[in-house]
């Protein structure tokens, strides 16, 4: 790569990351916004557990680079974690929803 | 014929020099300890949510000022101490080691400011009583998931800020290569990754009415 390929490599890499830096603050206001904003529980935690998901999957793509990386890297370690928390999502609310209702704690 | 083309086979993935993931082993190190700390943080997030539910009278005591204002710069921070960690790999993959360091000490600049403002927001808490197991507020366990859940995350910050001020000094002092810088950048953005879903859970569904 000659010197100027490479400068303008990074040229382009650092507008990359700034657009991306800029997204996850316009995110975070939204968030804050959203905090102020009369709405249900369950709708206000939907909305923000959607843009937090968003700004870490910005951060993973592009900061952590998984992007950039090999399809077998992300396969090898994201789909286990999502199984791992969907099963517990599966069997510990259940039971936190019987102790608010019943009283049985 | 079979058999020996089996042998060769298995002889080049087994002996050595060989990168299935196109990664040195350090970096996918570092991911294998992100994904296992990633279920770390999320096990302490689902025990907050599920005591939290169970908790009929769980208290919002997060007051625009100072505690959102508070966790908004927080966040500010680290978003911008992530900026210039990866501003800190690029530059060293290009070799610029001055560059580098200097980006790597804006990030633990960040991180510090993390800190400090975190350890305002607890002591803020203490003042007002809340502990571990027992609150003005409400719900007796509200100090226990706070204090325990972003416990867990200012111990990672600071882990992180110690850990970039070794691998700033080890790629100023042409010990450490540009390798380290990035692996260093993984967890440094992980622990931002983290608390983009603190916040949001912790602070912003807790806001004081």
């Amino acid at each position: 790569m000659s010197a100027n390929s490479a400068q303008e490599h990074a040229g382009s890499s650092v507008r990359l990351y700034a657009w991306v830096w800029t997204w996850l603050l316009a995110l975070t206001g939204i968030e804050v916004y959203l905090g102020y904003v009369n709405l249900g529980t369950n709708l206000m935690l939907t909305l923000l557990l959607g843009l937090s998901v968003i700004k870490a999957v910005l951060i993973i793509a592009y900061f952590m680079h998984l992007r950039f990386e090999r399809l077998s890297v992300f396969l090898t370690l994201w789909p286990i974690i999502v199984l791992c928390i969907a099963l517990i999502l599966i069997f510990v609310f259940p039971d936190s929803f019987r102790i608010r209702d019943l009283g049985t704690g | 014929m079979a058999e020996a083309h089996t042998q060769a086979v298995t002889a080049s993935l087994w002996g050595g020099g060989v990168r299935p993931y196109a990664m040195g082993s350090k970096k996918l190190g570092m991911w294998l300890f992100i994904i296992a700390d990633a279920l770390t943080f999320s096990i302490l997030i689902l025990a907050y949510a599920y005591i939290r539910l169970a908790s009929p009278d769980w208290p919002k005591p997060f007051a625009f000022s100072p505690a959102i204002l508070g966790a908004t710069l927080m966040t500010f921070f680290l978003l911008s101490s992530s900026l210039t960690m990866v501003m800190a790999v690029a530059a060293a993959h290009r070799q610029e080691h001055k560059r580098a360091v200097r980006y790597l000490l804006l990030t633990m600049l960040g991180g510090i400011a993390f800190i400090v403002l975190h350890t305002r927001e607890w002591l803020h808490l203490i003042h007002d009583g809340v502990r571990p197991f027992a609150n003005p507020y409400g719900a007796a366990m509200f100090g226990g998931t706070f204090f325990g859940l972003t416990g867990m995350h200012m111990l990672h910050v600071t882990i992180g800020v110690v850990y970039l001020g070794i691998v700033a000094y080890g790629f100023g002092t042409k010990k450490f290569k540009s390798e380290d810088i990035e692996v260093c950048g993984l967890y440094w953005h992980f622990v931002d990754l983290v608390w983009m879903f603190i916040f949001p859970l912790v602070y912003l569904l807790s806001v004081k009415p």
